[in-house]
């Protein structure tokens, strides 16, 4: 297959015009590619054309009987398994609630943010803070303040006159509340800051047309702020899917024993090192990452085909 | 034309709304943005306050406001039973190692690979270019299991390596750094080469230095999510030796009578030092997410 502009570099005229400057640029480029080129091959290419080889086989991490090809058992496997499921529909259970309510929040953070008064920075940057706490601390930090007789609990309390207080992280109803509260206090800011990007990007034309033309506020909003953000919008709702499906730290470190109680915040990812890691079965381990991969992959694809309408239109 | 004038006059001021606002709603908003505060700072204060207390205090304590408040005050007691429990100075100087590196080497590798890509005319570029933005779809996690046995078929595991090289090179870093130097004039690069200057030299002394943005906002990415990786250390290491800090906290799970004001300390300990430099450097930070998501 020799393109146009292959065949232009190879004949004699071009390369008398440029073969100085050509040549150089080329090995020059080769120099430059090397490193990352490499480590992106070792560990990123490498281990994710493993991780489809070892899903076919019963691969162990350490094993005395030889690895042998098993087909479509590892996935047969996970899919009979109703612990994968139960984690799978754990992470459905985060992103429903976690999604629109993040967005939702993030959004409002960002429209009060971006008004006109004096000590804006001052709240962007308290807003921001959880961004920066670990998530690990974060959940350290809430187990306490979700213990039965905790802060939360506390201040329930008061409000609803001792009629609400749940055992959180011990109680399989809220312990997964309580992770998706976590989640919300320690990533919202960052997806305030992405919005608030794009709400400064919005042209103020627009809106003075708007006023001029006798919209309200709250029409503004929807006509001038809404489709002036949207990308950013698609954008925040894609990563925050994403991060749900990757929900990891809070089921870790939150309750008693790692996805407890009784497996009410075991995800996808507890699973994954369950099975890959503590219980040493690379091949079904690897079969839980495809499986992982391709829900990923479909919600990036989704993302795409939002943001090329925009475009086409 | 006098719309214009006004508008610069407001962005001048540093606001970008087109809303005007009323005395009320000024209020209002300030009531509003008083109560999410204390929504996102009042477990950061109960962290701090619960440091300085007995352990047997930070519960009792927590079912009224009492908690906010480091009362009984015992000093740095937990922060040295922490320091010595969970050899916090080894744990501290692993998580240092390994986000220093993963940052200080990413920001070369990625910044090179994504300067050829901008810049350079090679075979197969436009390919790279698709092949980048569509590695950056591939979720760590994914790897994590046949990473986890490449790392133990070589020996590595209870190393620094198996923690900072599969994270070093970055194809979203690649392509931040991409459209990065695509975004600058070319002409100052070429006026170097008309005086003789070969590409690494360009790059090095013209390039990289007016890039200086984009490796600030790499560096604050890549060191905000190195530093609390959870997942990959809990797999690949097993004693404290090159344990960073988000493992490190276990150590305090373990024992029965938990020892929640060590623990207090502990966490205090790790959220402080990058706390400092959020708040040295946070609009650089905000700078750095919200280019994060200017993409596609």
């Amino acid at each position: 297959m020799t393109t146009v502009d292959d065949a232009a570099a190879r004949s004699p005229l071009r390369k008398k015009q440029r073969a100085p400057g050509a040549r150089e640029e080329t090995r020059a480029a080769w120099i430059f590619l090397f490193p990352a080129g490499l480590l992106l091959l070792l560990f990123l290419v490498l281990p994710f054309v493993l991780a489809i080889v070892f899903s076919f086989t019963n691969h162990r991490l350490i094993s005395p009987l030889a690895t042998r090809f098993v087909g479509l058992d590892n996935y047969l496997d996970t899919f009979t398994d109703p612990l994968f499921w139960k984690s799978l529909w754990n992470n459905a259970r985060y992103a429903i609630a976690v999604v629109p309510v993040q967005t939702v929040f993030a959004l409002f953070l960002a429209v009060l943010i971006n008004q006109r008064i004096r000590g804006r920075v001052v709240f962007r940057t308290i807003f921001f803070t959880p961004v920066t706490v670990v998530m690990a601390a974060a959940a350290v930090i809430w187990v306490l303040l979700f213990n039965a007789n905790g802060l939360v609990n506390a201040t329930l309390e008061l409000v609803t006159f001792g009629n609400f207080a749940p055992d959180w992280l011990n109680d399989t109803t809220w312990a997964m509340a309580a992770v998706i509260i976590v989640g919300i206090w320690q990533g919202v800011g960052f997806q305030m800051v992405i919005l608030l990007a794009a709400l400064q990007d919005v042209p103020a034309e627009l809106y003075e047309a708007a006023s001029i033309d006798g919209a309200s506020r709250w029409d503004q909003f929807l006509h001038v702020t809404l489709p002036g953000i949207r990308n950013a919008l698609v954008f925040v709702i894609t990563i925050t899917s994403i991060l749900a499906m990757r929900l990891f730290d809070q089921p870790w470190i939150m309750p008693t024993s790692p996805g407890g109680p009784l497996d009410s915040t075991r995800t996808m990812m507890v699973h994954m090192v369950d099975v890959g890691y503590s219980r040493q079965a690379i091949g079904r381990g690897s079969a839980v990452a495809v499986i992982f991969f391709v829900i990923v992959l479909t919600i990036t694809l989704a993302q795409r085909r939002f943001i090329r309408e925009e475009g086409e239109l | 034309m006098t719309t214009k004038v006004s508008r610069n006059a407001r962005r001048a001021e540093g606001a970008s709304s087109a809303v005007r606002t009323s005395p009320v709603w000024r209020w209002v908003l300030y009531a509003l943005m008083t109560a999410l505060a204390v929504f996102f700072l009042f477990p950061l204060v109960y962290m701090l306050s619960s440091s300085f207390k007995p352990d047997e205090a930070v519960l009792a304590n927590s079912d009224s406001f009492e908690a906010l408040l480091p009362r009984p005050f015992i000093g740095f007691e937990n922060y040295a039973d922490a320091i010595e429990r969970a050899q916090f100075p080894r744990i501290f100087l692993n998580s240092v190692v390994i986000s220093g590196f993963i940052v200080g080497l990413g920001l070369i590798v990625n910044s090179l690979f994504g300067y050829a890509l901008a810049r350079l005319r090679f075979r197969g570029r436009r390919v790279l270019i698709a092949v980048v933005i569509a590695l950056i779809i591939i979720p760590f996690e994914a790897l994590a299991v046949p990473l986890l046995f490449m790392g133990a078929e070589v020996g590595w595991l209870d190393t620094y390596q198996i923690q900072i090289l599969p994270f070093v090179a970055n194809p979203l870093y690649i392509f931040l750094f991409y459209t990065f130097f695509l975004s600058i004039p070319k002409s100052l690069e070429e006026a170097a080469r008309i005086d003789g200057a070969g590409p690494i030299t360009v790059f090095a002394k013209v390039a990289a230095p007016l890039a200086k943005p984009a490796y600030a906002t790499v560096a604050i990415l890549g060191f905000l999510f190195s530093w609390g990786q959870l997942l990959w250390p809990t797999m690949v290491t097993r004693g404290v030796d090159v344990r960073p800090l988000p493992v490190g906290i276990g150590v305090f799970k373990t024992t029965p009578p938990i020892a929640w004001g060590d623990i207090m300390a502990y966490t205090v300990m790790m959220t402080l030092p990058i706390l400092i430099i959020f708040l040295i450097f946070q609009r650089q930070f905000i700078q750095g997410v919200a280019s994060s998501g200017v993409k596609g």
